[in-house]
């Protein structure tokens, strides 16, 4: 289980690589990233602020519960915090499993997750000033199916 | 006994610090809530409605109700949206 909360960006091309190469009783690799996306078409930044020490420990027990619910050979979260542009990469799940359901299954328990119960807050800066992001009942709701 | 409290996002906005140290008798998260509000103006703005608050109790996700015995931080914060 690999977890980095990082300030910096990361290669995807390059994690998700790493994170399958070299496997050979896992068949299967899914990968997910999260892009900071631009609703309004006026978005300058999103700044993602986190708690620190928690978020860690937070994602952890997280990754730690999807190892106990699937037959998991590989579990990797990247998750960045601090200042981003539209189109960057916000954070990325990969997993690895025996069989592509598994895999499947623990990359969607682990992002849904990860919205709702691992301590990060988003805040878009428009033109037109700064707002938090508000969760949504379909976030909460999505924990529900697990 | 001696607590460090933290905020994040709006809540630290409306607070005003990012944390601090209190001294308080509280037994309970929601008795601390009903202590700083009843303290300064900018606390129970924060803390008006809690069904739009989430707090944590030494790192862990907690509910309102839960003790503060032994507890050394306690955190205040909106729902959280990562991902």
């Amino acid at each position: 289980m690999d977890v980095r909360v990082q300030e910096s960006g990361f290669d995807f091309g390059a994690e998700a690589a790493a994170f399958a190469a070299g496997r050979r009783d896992a068949g299967a690799v899914v990968t997910f990233t999260g892009i900071v996306r631009d609703d309004g078409g006026d978005l300058r930044e999103m700044l993602i602020e986190h708690y620190p020490g928690m978020t860690e420990r937070a994602i952890t027990a997280i990754a730690g519960e999807a190892a106990t619910r699937w037959a998991l050979d590989g579990v990797l979260v990247i998750h960045r915090h601090g200042r981003m542009t539209p189109g960057e990469m916000i954070m990325m799940v990969a997993t690895a499993a025996r069989h592509r359901a598994d895999a499947f299954a623990a990359a969607e328990f682990l992002m849904d997750y990860l919205k709702s119960r691992a301590p990060f807050w988003k805040k878009e800066i428009t033109a037109h000033g700064a707002a938090w992001v508000a969760a949504t009942v379909s976030d909460e709701a999505a924990l529900g199916r697990w | 006994m001696t607590l460090d409290l933290v905020y994040f996002a709006w809540v630290r906005e409306r607070i005003g610090v990012a944390g601090e140290r209190v001294d308080t008798g509280a037994q309970t998260v929601a008795e601390l809530v009903a202590e700083l509000s009843a303290r300064e103006a900018r606390y129970a703005a924060a803390f008006a409605d809690l069904s739009a608050l989430r707090c944590a109790v030494d790192q862990e996700l907690a509910d309102f109700d839960a003790p503060l015995a032994g507890a050394r931080e306690v955190a205040f914060f909106p729902p959280m949206t990562g991902g």
